[in-house]
């Protein structure tokens, strides 16, 4: 039991409890946005224990610092009050999507020891900031350029999208 | 291991959180006052004895905790209750990655001045920097309150705004010291390089005769990146609300802004977590542009050696830490004057002022100091080969 | 040394959470955000992957997840709040208009 398995055991139930309450929580949403940061918080937490250090700081820089907030500006914005939702006329769709997630839950776990490829020891300087340039800007670069036309869409896509007509 | 962290994080916590950031509610006092010409706050005392308005910090500390600690109707309690919280943590957790010394060598142990030397220190700065925008966002809706939400709008969009902004215009600065690891841009500032050494490397005038040789300049960023210096440090005063762009604060306009429904040790939390981030501010500017806690013209090989000579190698050593972290903390004092000057001397900017500013004249000259840069070290890396 | 499984296992229960999320709950936002969920439990496989097969593409893959996911939640708030400026609700059950 080393100190970086006991950290993963509480990033991994603090992301699970965070990602629980904001499913289940049915009154607040702004709290929703909340849980999710700490969630995503935990992750990055794993990230760490995972080598992964440029993924790590940019889980919190991107989705955590940027991604929620748009999220929680959004809820501030549109001002929802906590009685715009009476309760559900479909109980018995909703518990039934729950057993069935638990049960899929439970099968994939038992099947799971069987279907992993064994461990790879890792090289110096894995995860770093150096070793994902080199590999994102040779080997990838098609992609890494593909994608910033994908983000130029989505700002036009976006800015379109939210402006107010003039008529 | 553990141990020495925990000496160096309560040296950061005792030193520059409790020590400092009161200390700076009274530099903002009296600087203010000295540069309007007049006394400034000078009553508070202790049976008569005034040292000179330092006991103001008490007497607003002791003022702060025993107000009342109203939770408007309607509010979340919750949320009210984090968001100073949220918004005081990323200030003080900033201080794990600036080096304030180098790396020391006694006997057997290496005592290295930084509480957390990772390989991605700015980027640890920036998420930090990132996560402090929950502070400004939840505050104004957590306080049912028209006003409070407009200010915590608008704050929230110029943090994040001026958040893009600051890492572009530090790009320069990796691409000149090669590094994202703070304690290496230290290092890397300690050493000197010849103002006039161009002239050998296009080999107009080799060899370089030795009076030009002696002009040299310390190799710390602000002479490497003076744009980039300049874009960083408005950046990072706008990430921190500090006037000129208190905009969402702002005093005499819309009453304090997000934090007007807060009272007692909460808005204490929010104003404190404002002064100390004038300290990290000061430390990140320091460590990145104005050589961190090195001396310049004079690198520690050279203390060391000197000291050593008379006083041995311990004691060089020692000796060589001391002057280090004055140097550092004097610098960081350097930069907060620096920025209660600009605070007591710029009128506030409105709001579309600080968003054009942002957008239209700092992200462009942004881009053109990254592409400067990287022309005019590709031109050196081509004529030096 | 993370075990595998113990990474692979924790992903799966994140995307479930998620997956169940955007089923049931009717808040356009929430679902959303459970969407955002299931993004970062595949991150989270992903990286575990790249970790245990000492290849870096998994976490270069990563990057694109992410700036996908940055790219989907803006295009996405920006639907919801045109439709919440024509219909004055977030809630699912009141876009049923194509429903049979």
């Amino acid at each position: 039991m080393t100190t970086s398995l006991l950290f993963f055991y509480f990033f991994a139930a603090v992301a699970l409890i965070s990602a629980l309450g904001m499913v289940l929580n049915t009154r607040n949403t702004v709290a929703a946005a909340m849980c999710l940061v700490a969630t995503m918080l935990s992750l990055a937490g794993v990230y760490l224990l995972l080598d992964a250090y440029l993924i790590a700081a940019i889980q919190v820089l991107v989705y955590a610092g940027a991604i929620v907030v748009l999220f929680v500006f959004v809820v501030m914005l549109l001002n929802l009050r906590s009685d715009a939702f009476p309760p559900s006329r479909q109980v018995l769709s909703k518990a039934l999507a729950v057993v069935l997630g638990g049960y899929v839950m439970w099968r994939f776990l038992k099947l799971l020891p069987g279907m992993l490829p064994p461990e790879k020891p890792i090289p110096a300087g894995f995860g770093g900031y150096e070793a994902v340039a080199i590999e994102l800007f040779t080997r990838w670069v098609l992609p890494f350029e593909v994608t910033s036309f994908l983000l130029l869409a989505a700002i036009v896509g976006a800015v379109v999208l939210a402006k107010r007509r003039l008529d | 291991m553990p141990l020495d962290v925990l000496i160096k994080t309560l040296f950061i916590v005792l030193v520059v959180v409790g020590a400092f950031a009161p200390v700076i509610t009274w530099i903002e006092r009296k600087q203010s006052a000295v540069m309007q010409d007049r006394v400034g706050a000078n009553r508070a005392n202790v049976m008569g004895v005034t040292i000179l308005g330092l006991l103001h910090p008490l007497a607003d500390v002791i003022k702060l905790i025993t107000k009342e600690d109203v939770v408007p109707a309607g509010a979340n309690r919750t949320m009210h209750l984090i968001a100073p919280l949220i918004a005081a943590i990323p200030s003080i957790i900033a201080f794990a990655v600036i080096p304030y010394g180098g790396v020391y060598h006694f006997g057997g142990t290496t005592v290295n001045l930084v509480v957390a030397d990772v390989d991605w220190g700015v980027l640890y700065l920036f998420a930090i920097g990132s996560l402090a925008t929950y502070g400004t966002v939840l505050s104004g809706w957590a306080s049912n309150n028209n006003w409070a939400l407009l200010g915590s709008l608008r704050g929230s969009a110029q943090m994040i705004s001026y958040e893009v902004t600051m890492g572009l215009s530090i790009v320069g600065i990796f691409m000149c010291f090669g590094t994202l690891k703070l304690t290496d841009m230290a290092f890397a500032q300690d050493a000197t390089f010849r103002v006039f050494g161009f002239l050998e490397a296009f080999g107009w005038l080799t060899p370089l005769p030795a009076w030009l040789s002696w002009v040299q300049l310390p190799m710390w960023g602000v002479v490497l990146q003076p744009l980039g210096f300049v874009l960083f440090l408005t950046c990072i005063m706008a990430e921190n609300k500090r006037p000129p762009f208190d905009i969402p604060e702002g005093e005499s306009e819309i009453v304090a802004g997000y934090f007007m429904e807060y009272s007692g040790m909460r808005f204490g939390l929010f104003y404190m977590s404002e002064f100390i981030e004038v300290v990290v501010i000061a430390g990140i500017v320091t460590a990145i542009f104005l050589g961190g806690w090195s001396i310049p013209w004079l690198s520690s090989a050279q203390i060391v050696a000197h000291v050593s000579a008379t006083f041995g190698d311990g004691f060089a050593n020692g000796f060589c830490m001391l002057l280090h972290v004055l140097t550092f903390f004097a610098k960081v004092i350097g930069m907060i004057w620096l920025q209660m000057t600009i605070r007591w001397t710029l009128p506030r900017f409105r709001y579309d002022q600080v968003m054009d500013l942002c957008w239209k004249i700092m992200l462009p000259l942004s881009l053109a100091n990254i592409l400067v840069t990287g022309a005019v070290i590709l031109g050196i890396q081509g004529l030096t080969r | 040394m993370i075990p595998l499984q113990h990474v692979i296992a924790l992903s799966a229960a994140l995307f479930l959470i998620g997956l169940v999320g955007a089923v049931v709950r009717r808040n356009l936002i929430v679902i959303l955000m459970s969407i955002e969920l299931m993004l970062n439990a595949v991150n989270l496989a992903l990286v575990g992957f790249s970790r245990a097969q000492a290849q870096l593409t998994g976490q270069i893959f990563v990057f694109m997840v992410i700036a996908v996911a940055a790219a989907e939640v803006a295009v996405g708030l920006g639907i919801l709040i045109s439709l919440f400026r024509n219909r004055d609700s977030v809630n699912v059950e009141d876009v049923s208009l194509l429903k049979w």
